[in-house]
């Protein structure tokens, strides 16, 4: 059964290699680019990393990996890109199995790591020209000098990285990834200790990246991060995938939100008369925190500011507030423990 | 293949043999040199030939080997130690490249190296002492051989090592009292009965005696015997090398 899979697959693989370019360019690409399925890591130690992953990566999106230290993430995005064996199951990069088909698979991927992990010694320009060539592409300083110019290393290419600042050292990482010209970028916290203006324009760079093409997959602890830059989002906690979901549709439907009315004078407890609404008092009793589901098609906000004109209680201003990704994170967390 | 990564290791480990040129060249050369002094002149002046070779010239393939044996072992090792060190490693386990042409990069270098070394030692040996080669194909073919297995050796030991430590622990321990042991500086036929049988159990003997053979035409052991050792060692070290990858031991967990 295989010889004969295998067999089928060269002969298309032999025809599409006969296809004139043009024809290639008008083939449609799947839309799926990182497929994992039933993926189950345990090390050595006993510890389960990951259960039964299963998670597809769309082309062309920005993909943000959210959970806690310790949930599995780097364990993920390690084990598609080659750096851990995989456990159980399969995981396909652009349609190649990671394991059977490595070369193909890692050719597509590129990984800009957590650790600030350079070669002191080597120069800019070095570093980044061997990462191209360890990956299989023949050198073209061109290209070299256009990502250094797109990541503003260009002034930097014959430094030697000992003598550059942290924030210097992650683009250089991230210009090593980008140098074979991969589809996918896997990066793993990209932001994590770097100044807000840097992270600013790392932001940037990634929208950047997608618009030329690239699938970004980033892990970040920074939820604003994922909240600024995702098109969907995945949480993982103890090494279970527990939600992939469209980061607006997510936003959308566990998304509450809460009306804040700062109060004239203060409040020592929730009036009796108010009893019946979901009511929290804050910032020492001179606000009150109605939160509610915007969705619903009938909310108590009139009844509410019925019962507060009958109870007296008068506020001098009112504003409402939009739970953040963050949030939504850290109750879906909790909602996970219990 | 994809020996444009086979290439760009090479070249990264050749380049910092460059950068470290004290450390990598003139450093041997210099101590190869004092043993010269030492062991050629003022102590092998003392000494009567040896199968009709002066001591000088006598030592001369011995003290080759012993820096051939640890500078393979040494630049092999931490080639691949300080990727591992530093977590540059993560570049190479995440690129399109087989095991085969990781080693070949980092092997094909630090044998490279030695073997250059090699010949400069042999050059500088020949202001001290006259010698001449009876077998220069065969020296260069000893020569490479050793290079090639004793810098898998140093491979092995460097994946092994998870500290410094442990990364001179071999090569002090084990690989330099062998070499010493192992007729760089005497004929085994000098030794005591007991001991010549002794040191038949080294196989640093069987790749000195070989290397001494091309030189002088002079052998502790057969020419047969040498070429079979080194075989079996590289065999070895190949399996050993195979394994590794195939486990990814303390590449990957």
């Amino acid at each position: 059964m295989n010889r004969k899979s295998n067999v089928v697959r060269q002969r298309a693989e032999r025809d599409l290699a006969r296809l004139p370019e043009a024809s290639l360019l008008a083939l449609p690409r799947p839309r799926v680019v990182i497929s994992v399925s039933n993926l189950s890591k345990t090390y050595a130690s006993g510890f389960h990393a990951l259960k039964d992953i299963n998670l597809e990566i769309r082309r062309g999106e920005i993909f943000a990996l959210l959970g806690p230290n310790g949930a599995g993430k780097t364990t993920l995005i390690s084990i598609i890109c080659g750096i851990i064996n995989p456990g159980v199951g399969t995981v396909l990069a652009d349609g190649h199995d990671i394991v059977t088909e490595y070369r193909a698979a890692r050719f597509k991927i590129g990984l800009v790591p957590q650790e600030l992990t350079t070669d002191a010694f080597e120069t800019v320009w070095d570093t980044v020209s061997f990462s191209r060539r360890l990956f299989g592409r023949r050198a073209n300083p061109g290209y070299i000098e256009k990502v250094l110019k797109d990541l503003s290393l260009w002034d930097k290419k014959d430094s030697k990285l000992i003598t550059l600042s942290g924030g210097m050292k992650r683009r250089v990482l991230i210009a090593k990834a980008l140098s074979h010209e991969p589809e996918i970028l896997f990066l793993d916290e990209p932001t994590a200790g770097v100044d807000v203006d840097l992270r600013r324009e790392m932001w940037q760079l990634v929208r950047a990246l997608r618009a030329s093409g690239v699938t970004i997959v980033l892990t970040t602890h920074y939820i604003e991060e994922a909240e600024e830059m995702a098109d969907r989002v995945g949480v993982i906690n103890q090494g279970e995938l527990i939600l992939v979901e469209d980061k607006a549709e997510l936003m959308h439907k566990l998304g509450r939100k809460r009306l804040i009315l700062h109060l004239e004078g203060s409040l020592e407890c929730i009036p009796s008369a108010l009893a019946a609404h979901a009511l929290e008092l804050a910032a020492g009793g001179t606000e009150l925190v109605y939160t509610y589901d915007p969705h619903d098609e009938q909310t108590d906000i009139t009844a509410l500011l019925g019962d507060l004109y009958k109870a007296d209680i008068r506020f001098k201003d009112l504003r409402t507030k939009q739970s953040s990704l963050e949030e939504i994170f850290v109750s879906l967390l909790r909602e996970e423990r219990r | 293949m994809n020996l444009h990564a086979v290439g760009a290791i090479y070249r990264f480990e050749m380049a910092r043999a460059a950068r470290t040129l004290l450390q990598s060249i003139v450093s041997p050369v210099i101590s190869t040199s004092l043993y010269f002094v030492v062991f050629g002149a003022a102590i092998g002046s003392r000494i009567t030939e040896i199968g009709g070779v002066s001591y000088g010239a006598f030592i001369v393939p011995g003290l080759i080997m012993l820096m051939l044996l640890t500078q393979s072992v040494s630049n092999a090792a931490f080639g691949i130690f300080f990727p591992k060190f530093s977590g540059t490693i993560y570049e190479i386990l995440s690129a399109p490249v087989s095991y085969f042409e990781v080693v070949l990069g980092y092997v094909g270098a630090a044998a490279t190296k030695s073997i250059i070394l090699g010949l400069i030692i042999l050059a500088t040996a020949s202001l001290f002492v006259p010698f001449g080669i009876a077998h220069p194909a065969w020296m260069l073919v000893f020569l490479l051989l050793t290079a090639v297995t004793f810098s898998l050796l140093g491979f092995i030991i460097g994946i092994w090592a998870d500290n410094f430590d442990k990364l001179q622990l071999v090569p002090l321990l084990i690989i330099t009292p062998l070499t010493f042991l192992g007729g760089s500086f005497y004929s085994v036929d000098m030794l005591p009965p007991f001991w010549q049988t002794v040191t038949l159990f080294n196989p640093v003997v069987y790749l000195i005696s070989g290397f001494r053979w091309s030189f002088y035409d002079i052998a502790d052991v057969s020419v047969g015997a040498s070429l079979t050792m080194i075989t079996v060692f590289l065999g070895l070290c190949l399996a050993l090398v195979g394994w590794i990858f195939k486990t990814g031991y303390r590449l990957k967990a």
